[in-house]
């Protein structure tokens, strides 16, 4: 199948949308389909083969912050181009309510559309307003996919219509291998945390704790921290003085130094307190093939099927997430068992099988529609 | 002894003529500064008005009308400062005025010209009644400022009005050095 996609945010910044999109179409492209993004991009930035750039975005505010976007006529005829010289089947849009190419592409484009939404901040009064203009391109989406229950009820409430929900998927490929960071993990063994310093669902508290129990009983044993946000004094200073030397913070890091680290620790704790409703975190661990330990809320419950790929603890109890680390720390053949685990279990998540469930969405859409392909009718207006 | 008395009340008559002519100064200085506020928020209204109205004209493509109207409904919601919110609606003007061929695409399409026009004369006049304001504004801290004024408290209870400081230039170059592109 011929799968135009259009991303609505610059190629060259990092996001989470962008790394959707990425994941998505080369996903699709293992499959042996044709795919091709559009994407707002800066000249000099190097493009993947299959993305084609739309120019520079412009940094605008919108929505409170500042986003940068791709708009006006120019882009419009930029997208109109793309559209008629890639004769898709199905075009994908991404984030159709961000005044970027996505709502352009719908605006030009006739024929078979699909619209994901990421995040969907109820904007229906912005919506209303500037009905028709908007609403006729929102109007000729044919189906609607929801990252997130939360996105899709937001969505059903504020914007109408309704959505499949087909998660995030993992790009587990990407964490298998990498080189441990140097002197890691250590003849003492190392746990890996990941996640916001100062956010206190993300449980750090909890390991920080654990690990005044762990630390003393072994000698060798370090923490390894990578997060963004929150002051590395203060989290320091919440270690027992005679532990600080053993633990590690590393800020926020790239998504290359994410996989290092990952794969530079023995074991990785995810001992969140709530919140998650899925662990994309944990998940990527488990992909890099990682014994996990975590605590038993719901999402992990449910990744690390009930126990069997990964040691679950009681949430927000530090004795208890020191058992289960002990525990993993000194069995090497547990460690083991539980990393073919969670790499089986990871697999479910991976984007190969999220890929295929976007397919089946585009095949619907595609059995609905009276237009065989996407055309790009007129030159000036719709 | 009696011309004594005569020149004691006659200063005193004069020190206190003169402190009511300055408490009068800063208290019409305040009011001018409530009539200059009045004024701005009139201009800030109505370039907002004349921003959704060319947002929701079908002249623009959808994109830039979304922006356009995203700006406004911030403006006007009060999530925002309304110094921030104003200048991201500035913002949002200029990233649209100032695509290339913005005007020509647009130019020949009915009422175009004229709702561009109206877009950049309001967005001009936000400009004069901020600096007006902001004068008046000046010339009232100053006058509170004066040690007379200071140890008489001759302001009252009036607080010290503030100045408005937002990006008000539709022009890309002349604001470029303030968005740091």
């Amino acid at each position: 199948m011929r799968i135009g996609i259009v991303c609505p945010y610059s190629w060259d910044v990092p996001g989470g949308v962008q790394q959707h999109v990425r994941d998505l179409a080369e996903a699709l492209i293992d499959e042996g389909h044709h795919v091709s993004v559009i994407s707002p991009a800066d000249d000099d930035t190097p493009l993947p083969p299959y993305v084609v750039g739309a120019g520079r975005a412009v940094p605008v505010p919108y929505n409170g912050s500042v986003a940068r976007l791709s708009f006006g006529f120019l882009s419009a005829s930029r997208v109109r181009r793309w559209i008629r010289d890639g004769g898709f089947d199905v075009l994908h849009v991404h984030e159709p309510e961000i005044p970027s190419l996505s709502l352009l592409a719908c605006w030009v484009a006739s024929g078979p559309i699909v619209a994901t939404v990421h995040t969907a901040i109820p904007r229906s009064r912005i919506l209303l307003v500037t009905y028709p203009v908007v609403r006729t391109g929102m109007e000729k989406i044919n189906g609607r996919i929801a990252v997130s229950e939360a996105a899709r009820t937001t969505l059903v409430e504020h914007i109408g219509g309704d959505a499949v929900v087909i998660p995030n998927g993992v790009a587990t490929r990407r964490y298998r291998k990498a080189d441990p960071l140097p002197g890691w993990p250590g003849a003492g063994g190392a746990i890996g945390f990941l996640g916001r310093l100062d956010e206190p669902r993300k449980g750090l508290s909890v390991l920080l704790k654990a690990f005044e129990i762990l630390g003393p009983e072994r000698p060798g044993l370090r923490l390894l921290i990578a997060g963004p946000s929150g002051d590395a004094a203060d989290v320091l200073n919440r270690v027992p003085a005679d532990l600080r030397s053993r633990v590690v913070l590393l800020g926020q890091i790239s998504e290359e130094d994410k996989v290092r680290v990952l794969h530079s620790v023995d074991v990785f704790c995810s001992p969140n307190t709530g919140g998650e409703s899925f662990g994309i975190v944990t998940a990527e661990a488990m992909a890099a093939g990682l014994p996990i330990v975590a605590s038993d809320i719901d999402a992990f419950r449910q990744v690390l099927r009930g126990g069997q790929a990964g040691e679950l603890f009681v949430t927000g109890d530090p004795a208890d997430l020191a058992r289960a680390a002990g525990r993993l720390l000194d069995d090497a053949a547990l460690r083991s068992r539980l990393s073919a685990a969670a790499l089986a279990a990871v697999a479910d998540y991976d984007w190969s099988v999220v890929a295929r469930d976007v397919f089946s969405v585009y095949e619907t859409v595609v059995l609905g529609s009276t237009q065989a392909a996407v055309t790009a009718p007129g030159n000036g207006y719709p | 002894m009696i011309t004594d008395i005569v020149i004691v009340v006659a200063a005193a008559l004069l020190i206190g003529v003169y402190v009511s002519w300055r408490a009068g100064r800063i208290d019409r200085l305040h009011a001018r500064v409530d009539m200059a506020r009045a004024a701005l928020d009139v201009t800030l209204l109505r370039r907002g008005s004349v921003a959704l109205e060319l947002a929701t004209s079908g002249l623009l493509d959808p994109a830039t009308s979304l922006l356009l109207a995203g700006a406004v409904h911030g403006a006007r919601s009060g999530d925002l400062p309304r110094d921030l919110a104003e200048s991201d609606l500035t913002r949002a003007l200029r990233a649209a005025f100032s695509q290339p061929g913005f005007r020509s695409s647009l130019s020949g399409k009915d009422g175009a010209d004229e709702l561009l026009a109206d877009v950049e004369a309001a967005s001009h006049q936000v400009y004069l009644a901020r600096k007006f304001y902001n004068d008046v504004v000046a010339a009232t801290r100053d006058a509170r400022r004066r040690p007379l004024a200071r140890v008489l408290r001759l302001s009252g209870h009036a607080k010290a009005p503030e100045f408005f400081e937002m990006d008000d230039s539709l022009i890309a170059e002349k604001s470029s050095a303030s968005l740091g592109r």
